[in-house]
């Protein structure tokens, strides 16, 4: 009886995990990702990390396969599983990997390692980090140009370093086309609380916002829902996010998590993988502005405006600050 | 000036009504002598039932769903915490991981998203005429999500069963002292049960009304703590219906301030410390310092009764 129920426990948990997994085919490279506490379906960098995962599968028949993570406490066991099975490079997505990724790829000098926002340093590990706040500057420039109440929003997640990015490059678009407007700054301090999202979007629409931003993971749905019940406009973040609302989400700033995943393991399956920061902007599409899916929503004015300014940042003219101490 | 006031506590209440739900929960179950950390997985549970409930029916059944299923919760927690005598806390936390594990399972295998469910239709808002047109008080009142006026019409009955009805007096006597309600042939198990499944009715719909009231759909996690927040507004408010419904209105009132404080950016008080105010505020209840805050004498003590 009790290795029956060992056997059941056992047989579960492996289809649990399968569940998780997707088919690869069997070829001679294996990449594994790990993903963080947000999981598959966040409609964010998970998400994104994924999709160059499964391009990279379909462009080189490299063998794929995703963990999730149902805690922090997750990430070091995982990313050894993967290490521990032979594959050849492991992702661990998001900047609360560091830890983790330090102490395994260490003890697997022969396994390549990836992590996404923040920089990890050793012979096998590449860190890709973006350059969040060129992407910010854009759609910084989209709301400058569109507010009619010359007072526009931003609601950040967790203020940390990586989400005062977004901030920056923000405020610096759209005092960049808009001088006199101005910008309302608000965290949540959260990344998982649509209902706060959504109230401090209220807030700042009650203020005479007009357009408002957001960095802030799923407190963003609430930001986006409160545009449509003000028939107001939103800015979405990370992937396009019009489906939310259509109508009351303006643009997105992308962030090409999928881009970078994709181009380092084509790096490895070329045979030149680089350790180091591999760092992702606008030069090398690693962020970038969504167009409306709306013709009429973002005149082409603004659309021109965008182009030069990207233009701009690309050849080095126009510098982003990435901190708002820099503002 | 006044429609920042306006403003401030129009946010201020839609903040507290999952909690004063929650609370009023919490506070029925410890009232009885059962303490219920559930609170959250139930809210959770409840949310997602709601939005499923409100895809495949209506709102109002989703909200119906949601506290059948938030009872059904409740029971087991009864079950294991009442009959099986097993630690509270332990049972309580089981509930919590379960919920997070079902919602997020069920998430992807009805809608295949393992993030957030798609827009399902809300519950609307309810609009009340005469109180519409007074200044601040209308623009405050006037027009809410109707679970907003159902947490303050809630509040009253509670307050009613708790303090004047012999069932209140029940469920007060089972939690100060078992021995001595079981001795004048009160039933302290069934009354303890029924308080418990009380609580699943509350977060139930506590939990609708994070998902179809303030929003119209599911997000993963997305009590995101207030469950244990609310147990924090039922201890501030020494597990009195009232008490709680301050309580909660004061944390809500901390979050509405530290939202428009940072807007128009005052920054006078940094704002983490105004999004710690509800836990301070509870550890200095109960420590004391801010009147005495006493639980039920029983709270938390299975009750085994005494062979003759």
């Amino acid at each position: 009886m009790k290795k029956l129920s060992l056997f059941v426990i056992v047989a579960l948990t492996l289809t649990l995990v399968m569940g998780f997994s997707a088919a690869g085919t069997a070829q001679d490279l294996k990449v594994g990702m790990v993903t963080d506490v947000g999981g598959l379906g966040d409609e964010s960098f998970n998400d994104s990390a994924w999709r160059g995962l499964q391009r990279a599968q379909e462009d080189f028949g490299i063998e794929i396969n995703v963990i999730e993570s149902n805690t922090m406490t997750d990430y070091t066991p995982n990313l050894s599983s993967f290490a521990e099975q032979g594959y050849d490079m492991v992702w661990g997505v998001g900047f609360l990997f560091t830890d983790a990724m330090g102490e395994v790829a260490s003890m697997y000098p022969d396994v390549k390692f990836g992590i996404i926002d923040a920089v990890v340093e050793g012979p096998n590990v590449v860190s890709a980090t973006f350059k969040e706040h060129e992407g910010s500057f854009l759609v910084g420039v989209v709301a400058g140009m569109a507010t009619e109440t010359n007072k526009t929003g931003y609601i950040g997640g967790m203020e940390t370093s990586l989400i005062q990015k977004f901030e920056a490059g923000f405020r610096a678009g759209v005092k960049a086309v808009n001088p006199d407007a101005e910008v309302f700054v608000a965290y949540t301090g959260a990344f998982d609380d649509p209902q706060a999202g959504k109230e401090l979007a209220f807030t700042q629409y009650d203020q005479g916002a007009d357009v408002i931003y957001h960095a802030s993971g799923a407190c963003g749905i609430g930001v986006i829902k409160a545009a449509k019940e003000r028939g107001l406009y939103a800015i979405g973040v990370d992937s396009p996010q019009y489906h939310l609302a259509p109508a009351y989400v303006l643009t997105s700033m992308i962030k090409r998590v999928d881009n970078a995943v994709y181009n380092e393991i084509k790096k490895l399956y070329d045979g030149n993988f680089e350790a180091g920061v591999q760092v992702y902007g606008l030069d090398n599409n690693g962020v970038g502005i969504y167009r409306p899916q709306a013709e009429n929503m973002v005149a082409q004015e603004v659309i021109d405006k965008v182009d030069e300014y990207k233009e701009k940042i690309i050849s080095g003219e126009v510098v982003v600050p990435s901190s708002p101490d820099e503002l | 000036m006044l429609a920042n006031l306006t403003a401030l506590l129009s946010t201020t209440l839609r903040m507290a009504t999952p909690l004063i739900l929650a609370a009023l929960g919490g506070m029925f179950s410890e009232r009885s002598g059962v303490i219920n950390i559930a609170l959250e997985g139930i809210m959770l549970i409840g949310a997602f039932t709601a939005m499923a409930g409100s895809y495949f029916f209506s709102p109002w059944i989703g909200v119906l769903g949601a506290v059948i299923v938030g009872m059904i919760i409740a029971a087991a927690h009864a079950l294991v915490s009442i009959s099986f005598r097993a630690d509270q806390i332990v049972s309580g936390t089981a509930i919590n991981i379960f919920a997070a594990g079902i919602t997020g399972f069920l998430l992807r295998l009805i809608f295949g998203d393992a993030g957030q469910s798609p827009s399902v239709q809300d519950v609307g808002t309810w609009k009340i005429p005469f109180i519409k047109n007074i200044p601040v008080i209308g623009g405050v009142f006037g027009e809410q999500i109707p679970f907003v006026y159902i947490a303050l019409i809630l509040v009253a009955v509670s307050y009613w069963i708790l303090f004047k009805t012999p069932f209140g007096l029940r469920i007060r006597s089972v939690g100060e002292h078992p021995a001595a309600a079981d001795s004048v042939g009160i039933n302290v198990i069934g009354m303890r049960y029924i308080a418990v499944i009380m609580s699943g009715f509350f977060a139930g719909l506590a939990g609708a009304s994070l998902s179809i009231g303030l929003l119209d759909l599911f997000v993963k996690n997305m009590s995101s703590g207030r469950g244990f927040i609310a147990l924090a507004a039922m201890i501030f408010g020494r597990w009195t219906p009232h008490g709680a419904m301050l309580a909660a209105l004061l944390f809500g009132f901390a979050d509405a301030l530290q939202m428009l404080a940072q807007t128009i950016g005052l920054t006078f008080v940094p704002r983490q410390f105004l999004l710690m105010a509800p836990y301070i505020l509870t550890i200095l209840a109960l420590t004391g310092v801010i009147g005495r805050s006493t639980p039920p004498a029983a709270d938390g003590e299975p009750y085994i009764k005494e062979e003759v």
